[in-house]
């Protein structure tokens, strides 16, 4: 047993007194301080693409992105919700973490400036481009009974399954899952916590761009939303295209945008500094 | 399954009546149909709960599935706790309190680092708890999915701004969750001292256990 030791009134005060500092911060400044949606006719850097990969409705697609590659995912006919997770390449068990990406930034939004945390605070991915800003990180991917509950009886193809098996052939297993992030998902939170969809959000050509801070494995899924009132049992196909950017500015709106991303950079930068990776620093 | 009857839910009757200290973890199989009653002795102190199927703990507790199932953000009354499998593992039949959190993960020395300062880095967390516990069932940091926070009130406005904010469990605050399904509890009793989720103060949580469904 533990002894039990108080915390003296005047160290609570303080800790009060700096997370109210933070905390107004975080959805002040560092909020206002956001970057406007990317227009959709945004090209790719010329001359920077590594791959050009359609995924049909659907199905999946496994990549490794290595740190200052960039991920853009297209909504090509705009009927996509695009669920996402990632792993660290140099250790599976540092994997995106949307509870502390969320606490992190004071905000259950994902859009252009923001960062994608690990489970160890590290930043995986930024959100260099965004031309919604419509992205949902709570209600999870589609599975055998969400798929049901919508189109009844059938063994429709679902997101849940898609990451078991891109998974596997990453020597992954079902333990290894985390909560999934979903693109071109406009879910709104109303004053009880009850989810509901935006509809006439997504767009085509909706895209994001996600620029990887460490190498990582992605997993990509095309299989629908949830909460999607026209979801089908086969989305249009999307695109994703893998470029080279270079690794992230000491000025980059991500990196400056909040003083815990500017910490978190840091931290991870001397993390990857003792971490073999395949470019050159 | 029995009547519903608060007399049988006296501390007399329960099979497990424990102390959790602040700042340390603590893990028990919860048999099917059993109850486990969580009280907040103190009031205002999160406890970060980890849910296995027993033996089979590689179906675990699902934020995702849970609240997809439920249509919506906040764990309390009636919640039905739902695992990767999406198969049901618990219901919440009592709760005092309200609203519980399932959304804002557990605190971890690493995590600190960012939100609080570099300083706040050597400071006890959940996630320390946890793979200590977890190491006892043959678990790692792998296996720390997104938890539940009971008594820890994490609201999300209309603008998308969230924030953990000072408890609303006066002292005594009890949550009761029947098993559907042998569960291995993992908890955490929260160290934080940095946000309001213990009110800057951690202080213990008791644990009693009865053999029937309460409801």
């Amino acid at each position: 047993m533990t002894s039990l030791h108080h915390v003296a009134q005047a160290e609570r005060d303080a800790h009060r007194a700096r997370y109210e500092q933070l905390r107004a911060e975080g959805q002040g400044a560092s909020k206002q301080a956001l970057p406007t949606v990317t227009a959709r006719s945004q090209p790719l850097p010329t001359g920077a693409l590594l791959h050009h990969e359609v995924v049909p409705g659907g199905w999946y697609h496994a990549t490794r992105l290595i740190r200052g590659e960039t991920l853009r995912i297209v909504n090509t006919t705009g009927t996509s919700t695009v669920s996402l997770m990632a792993w660290s390449v140099a250790d599976t068990s540092e994997r995106l973490h949307l509870a502390d990406t969320m606490k992190i930034q004071w905000s259950i939004s994902l859009c252009k400036g923001r960062v994608l945390y690990t489970d160890m605070a590290r930043v995986a991915l930024s959100v260099t481009e965004d031309t919604s800003g419509s992205h949902d990180a709570i209600v999870g991917p589609t599975t055998p009974a969400s798929m049901q509950a919508t189109l009844g009886p059938g063994a429709w193809r679902n997101s849940r399954d898609n990451f078991l098996a891109a998974a596997a052939k990453l020597g992954l297993s079902r333990r290894d899952l985390h909560p999934c992030i979903n693109f071109f998902a406009p879910v709104s939170v109303g004053a009880e916590g009850h989810f509901s969809w935006r509809t006439g959000v997504r767009a085509v050509g909706d895209f994001v761009d996600l620029r990887a801070e460490m190498d990582l494995w992605v997993i990509v899924s095309n299989a629908g939303h949830p909460l999607d009132p026209a979801l089908a049992a086969t989305p249009g196909h999307i695109d994703l295209m893998r470029f080279a950017t270079p690794p992230s500015p000491p000025n980059d709106a991500c990196r400056t945008g909040s003083p815990e991303a500017a910490r978190a950079f840091k931290l991870t930068q001397r993390h990857l500094r003792n971490v073999t990776t395949e470019h050159a620093a | 399954m029995t009547t519903p009857s608060r007399i049988a839910l006296s501390a007399t009757h329960a099979v497990l009546n424990e102390v959790i200290p602040a700042r340390t973890p603590w893990s028990h199989v919860l048999r099917r149909g059993q109850t486990l009653r969580v009280i907040d002795t103190e009031g205002q102190q999160a406890l970060d709960a980890l849910f296995y199927s027993h033996p089979n703990t590689a179906e675990r507790y699902s934020v995702q599935d849970t609240l997809r199932e439920q249509g919506a953000a906040y764990i309390a009354l009636g919640t039905r706790l739902i695992s990767n499998e999406g198969r049901l593992m618990a219901r919440i039949t009592a709760d005092s309190s309200g609203r519980h959190d399932t959304l804002a993960g557990c605190c971890a020395c690493e995590s600190n680092a960012v939100r609080f300062g570099e300083a706040t880095k050597y400071q006890h967390s959940c996630r320390e708890n946890f793979v200590l516990e977890l190491g006892r069932h043959g678990m790692g940091k792998r296996d720390i999915v997104a938890n539940v926070n009971l008594f820890m009130n994490v609201p999300i406005d209309t603008a998308g701004d969230f924030a953990v904010v000072d408890g609303i469990s006066p002292p005594g605050s009890y949550v009761d969750l029947v098993a559907e399904m042998d569960l291995l509890c993992v908890f955490s009793n929260c160290p934080q001292i940095n946000n309001p989720c213990n009110d800057f103060n951690p202080t213990p949580v008791q644990v009693l256990i009865w053999d029937t469904a309460s409801d």
